[in-house]
């Protein structure tokens, strides 16, 4: 469930995710094109594996649209995400550790963090996909396979880059307490680096597993040219549904997503948040508090807490005692032995690293050249396509950017400034955000269709429904954040209307709105590619858009047009964060912080 | 002669830059601590005391110069130290047991023994009964103690001290000082030496066998000496008077080296920067009158130390008000005196736009800064500089988090003597908007004059 940052005051956790976003760029232009080439390089090896898979034949898998199939599909759905996260918990702090502390590294690793998140997920579908059933000898490991690394692929970026930023802010002295003390790497990472990035972590684990769920939607069903992926979940039971217009199986399946996120909320998420409280860097304790019975339950857990005395505990003394033996072994082996071979075995290790990267370079050099001569079948009139294609994404995210901005700015703010409206209000519109958009996308549509409109509008309403939540969440906060006084004083001088929200209201939220709109921004280009074509009811819709483009390419498995799309999506959403977001982010960093 | 644990020979740190100029920041140093000693760090605010401390733990490498542990260098000696820090520097998500058995843990000590002696250390702090507790629902003195408790625990050789005192209050340290005093003279703690960096000097004449005086720009050692008064020390005594004033003299005089002109020869190497710029204390205005406010009703002159106890001031505090008010010329310092000039009286008893007017003839008279933002402004058809002109000249000769400072500064007292107005979003410096009735009557003034 997507939650209100103040819920837990993870401040930080919202900066470090819209930072994200607007990286200060500290990299030099190499570096970029360095990623650039092994993106490239990346995209030509998973295409080559795929074309030699290409000709092969698809079982079909029949999805029922039975509500008894449901619980199964449900539980198919979540151990999808679950795995998912998981991978993704792990790379991103195995990711964050490395560009924190190797310095060789580390500026790569961030402008890659940069690009990445910036490369829409959804034109990788096609190409994961194919690789993974390419990989593993049954198809269907390989579909599920595939789905998972989507999914992976789709949450990963902001919480590697959290867990990274935390560790660059640990405080001096702390780091340095753990240096004196000569602790291990293993017991800095357990007592230091990741106490002190919990909070983001959690935070940004939230909000990367509600992606997961727009994305599990999207692929779990899939078509690739006369392929066609399915995978039982609940992402394929809605979109079966939706194609063959059963409306019961429509809510059934609606009904059962809404469980899930709520069971999820106070089953996983709730407990977490209150764990998490004692990892708050703080001097004094706060009062406001999440509250969870379960975790209450968890800690006071006789059996739990034995069997913990018998094995945790145990085996981490046993670690512990280990590490020091080592590190006094290491210490007395350096007093003892004389400099010299320590310069001879560094020497042979540069020689060696230097071989090794040579060798990186002409591979990637080599299959990024492949993957440019793929871009030479363009024809004119394709590039036509989609230069027309990306102007049209280009004019429909912004449209969805202003119309969720005019709902949620007066909203929010109502919202924000009234506490009573906001305990009613607040868990609704936190139940709403939760349902993933590309859940509701058929139903939508469907209606729609019924009414005359068609899908321009259509993937407005999808970006919107994807995006807004972002917005609004922030504006309650920002709202929230503005001081009683500076209210009062508008209220004291009596100021008019417009003048309160010029010099009050607007100025106060502005920090928390470019936050959300940067967020919604990045969601919408990538909402995009499932918003401008869709299947329905056996037909395929789809409008003027560079998603189009890449859904099209996709399907007809064109690979040169589906890279050149990519590439001008990510190129597109990167000028924009570099030239948009960025200086009003940096603006409202400074000018308009409250209490700076 | 008690045997000598930690030596530092010709120990330095600078910073390279860019343009062959390198930024001392300890000019290389000689200093040992021996066994039985309470040695004492004093130093204005950018002498490098932190830096120092951390080079002779190993926590920093030095520029150049090697340091000793046992007559072994650093790096390869298995150094027993403990550092209590100014911040406390506590894991909050840690209770205070298990922040107190971190450092055994990582020494791989028995589950049993890391226990027993743990809460034998928290009993000496006086902690017992807190083990269970969370740093964050503690005080800050408690906080401390728990600091202590950790540093303790490991049984260290030399105890090293970063200012532990100067993030609580004044009774809560008074008691933790004199708590720590007595575990070391009753030798309750098996610690050989301990090491502690200060800008208090009343605490370092209350606890110090040895006091080092550390000057600035750069960093380095000014005078090394012995304290011989007996414990318990009262402050009260002359000859701990005496020892406070004769320390404020040191550090109110540079004459080895005015602060006005820095980076004389010694220290600095390669090619000299072409223009030095002073080093602007950063002392707000406001407190520059109030200062020479409080020193009118002192009949125009009084101590240092005395004036520093009226307004319950540490030297941190004081030194940079004296030092700009000096560099202003509004009062001179002679043996830890300070004496009200003409121009200071004047400006003490001003109304607000008099006292402007003299603060602006006098920081364009002796603050080249402030002379060549005026100059740059005026020579520019938009009226209109950028900052990082200035920044990068600045930058020539300051650390960067220095540079910062000495902009920040200029711009407030530029500000304030209405030379000229910043615009913080374009980061420029501009002439100021005059109201048109003032503008006249200045424009009447000058014909005037």
């Amino acid at each position: 469930m997507i939650r209100l940052p103040e819920s837990f005051s993870s401040l930080r956790g919202r900066e470090t995710l819209a930072r994200s976003q607007v990286l200060q760029r500290s990299w030099p232009v190499v570096l970029d094109l360095c990623v650039a080439g092994i993106g490239l390089a990346c995209f030509y090896g998973v295409v080559v594996i795929a074309q030699y898979w290409f000709g092969h034949a698809e079982p079909e898998i029949v999805i029922s649209q039975s509500p008894r199939a449901l619980p199964l599909y449900a539980f198919y759905s979540v151990v999808r995400i679950f795995l998912a996260y998981l991978l993704s918990l792990l790379f991103a702090v195995g990711y964050g550790y490395v560009a924190a502390y190797n310095k060789r590294m580390e500026a790569l690793m961030i402008a890659a963090l940069d690009i990445l998140q910036s490369i829409p997920v959804l034109s990788f579908l096609p190409g994961v996909m194919l690789a993974m059933v390419a990989l593993f000898p049954t198809r269907q490991i390989g579909v599920e396979m595939g789905a998972i690394v989507l999914i992976f692929t789709g949450q990963v970026w902001n919480m590697a880059f959290s867990f990274y930023s935390s560790i660059k802010s640990i405080p001096r002295e702390l780091s340095e307490a753990a240096d004196i003390y000569q602790f291990s790497r293993w017991q800095r990472l357990v007592q230091l680096e990741l106490p002190y990035s919990a909070i983001g972590l959690v935070w940004n684990s939230m909000v990367s597993v509600a992606g997961g769920w727009f994305f599990l939607m999207a692929c779990e069903m899939f078509v690739l040219g006369t392929r066609d992926f399915r995978l039982p979940g609940l992402g394929s039971f809605l979109q079966t549904a939706a194609g063959t217009g059963n409306t019961a199986a429509i809510v059934w399946g609606l009904v059962t997503m809404i469980a899930i996120i709520v069971a999820t909320d106070q089953l996983i998420w709730r407990p977490v948040i209150a764990w998490s409280d004692k990892f708050k860097f703080e001097q004094v304790e706060s009062t406001k508090q999440v509250r969870s019975p379960l975790l209450h339950l968890l800690q006071h857990s006789r059996g739990l807490r034995t069997l913990k005395h018998h094995t945790i505990r145990p085996l981490g003394e046993a670690v512990y005692k280990r590490l020091a033996e080592e590190r006094k072994a290491r210490s007395e082996l350096a007093a003892a032995a004389p400099p010299e071979t320590e310069d001879h075995s560094a020497s042979l290790k540069t020689v060696l690293r230097v071989a090794f990267v040579a060798v990186a370079a002409v591979a990637v050099l080599y299959a990024a050249w492949h993957a440019i001569g793929l871009l030479h079948q363009v024809s004119g009139p394709q590039f036509g396509e989609i230069m027309k294609g990306a102007l049209a994404t280009f004019l429909r995210v912004n449209v969805s950017l202003v119309l969720a901005a005019a709902w949620t700015i007066p909203v929010g703010v109502a919202i924000g400034f009234h506490p009573r409206l906001a305990r009613i209000a607040q868990p609704l519109a936190q139940i709403a955000a939760s349902v993933p958009a590309t859940a509701l996308f058929p139903v939508i549509l469907i209606a729609l269709v019924q009414m005359g409109g068609g899908l321009g509008i259509g993937s407005i309403a999808l970006m919107l429904l994807g995006t807004q939540w972002y917005i609004l969440f922030n504006v309650i906060a920002g709202a929230m954040a503005i001081p009683s006084d500076m209210r009062e004083v508008a209220t004291l001088f009596k100021f008019t209307r417009v003048q309160r929200w010029k010099t009050v209201i607007l100025p106060g939220i502005f920090p928390f709105l470019i936050t959300g709109l940067v967020t919604a921004s990045g969601g919408a280009w990538n909402a995009s590619i499932i918003a401008e074509y869709f299947h329905l009811k056996g037909q395929t819709m789809q409008t003027v858009g560079l998603g189009a483009v890449i859904s099209a390419a996709t399907d007809s498995g064109q690979f040169q047009i589906l890279l050149l799309a990519t590439i001008v999506m990510a190129l597109m959403v990167v000028t924009i964060n570099r030239l948009v977001w960025r200086p009003l982010y940096r603006l409202s960093e400074s000018r308009y912080k409250l209490g700076g | 002669m008690q045997p000598v644990i930690i030596r530092a020979e010709r120990v330095e740190k600078y910073y390279a830059q860019p343009s062959e100029n390198r930024i001392q920041v300890i000019a290389p140093t000689d200093l040992s601590i021996a066994a039985g000693e309470i040695v004492a760090l004093l130093g204005p605010s950018g002498s490098g005391k932190s830096t120092l401390l951390r080079m002779l733990t190993g926590l920093s490498q030095p520029s150049a110069g090697e340091v000793y542990w046992h007559e072994k260098p650093i790096e390869t000696a298995n150094v027993n130290v403990s550092i209590v820090f100014q911040s406390f520097a506590l894991f909050p998500w840690l209770t205070v047991l298990e922040n107190v058995e971190a450092p055994l843990k990582a020494r791989g000590m028995e589950a049993v023994e890391r226990r027993r002696r743990s809460l034998k250390i928290l009993d000496t702090v006086g902690l017992d009964g807190f083990q269970a507790a969370y740093p964050k629902e503690l005080s800050g003195g408690m906080r401390q103690r728990v600091g202590f408790a950790r540093a303790l625990v490991v049984e260290p050789e030399v105890l090293f001290m970063d200012e532990p005192f100067s993030a609580l209050d004044v009774l809560t340290a008074e008691n933790l000082r004199s708590e720590l005093l007595e575990l070391w003279q009753k030798k309750t703690i098996p610690t050989q030496a301990i090491f502690i960096v200060t800008h208090n000097i009343e605490e370092a004449v209350l606890l110090a066998d040895r006091i080092i005086v550390l000057g600035r720009n750069p960093g380095r050692v000014r005078t090394d000496f012995k304290v011989t008064i007996p414990h318990p020390r009262d402050k009260k005594t002359a000859a701990f008077t005496q020892l406070v004033d004769y320390i404020y003299k040191v550090l109110t005089q540079p004459d080895t080296q005015p602060p006005a002109l820095p980076g004389t020869a010694d220290g600095k190497r390669g090619r000299a920067p072409k223009q030095h710029y002073q080093m602007l204390p950063h002392a707000r205005p406001g407190g520059i009158a109030g200062l020479l406010e409080l020193l009118l009703d002192h009949n125009g002159k009084d101590d240092i130390y005395r004036l520093a106890d009226d307004l319950a001031f540490e030297i941190d505090d004081l030194l940079p008000i004296v030092d700009a008010a000096q560099l202003l010329g509004f009062l001179t310092v002679t043996e830890g005196d300070a004496a009200i000039t003409p121009t200071g009286a004047e400006y003490a008893n001003s109304e607000i736009l008099r006292q402007k007017e003299l603060f602006r003839s006098a920081a364009v008279e002796n603050v080249l800064l402030l002379r060549q933002i005026v100059r740059a402004i005026e020579a520019k058809s938009d009226r209109s500089v950028t900052e990082e002109f200035f920044h990068d000249m600045l930058d020539e000769q300051f650390s960067e988090d220095e540079t910062l400072r000495q902009l920040e500064t200029a711009i407030n007292w530029g500000r304030y003597a209405e030379l000229f107005d910043f615009d913080a979003s374009r980061r420029r410096f501009i002439q100021p908007e005059k109201l048109p009735a003032e503008a006249d009557q200045q424009s009447a003034e000058e014909i005037d004059a």
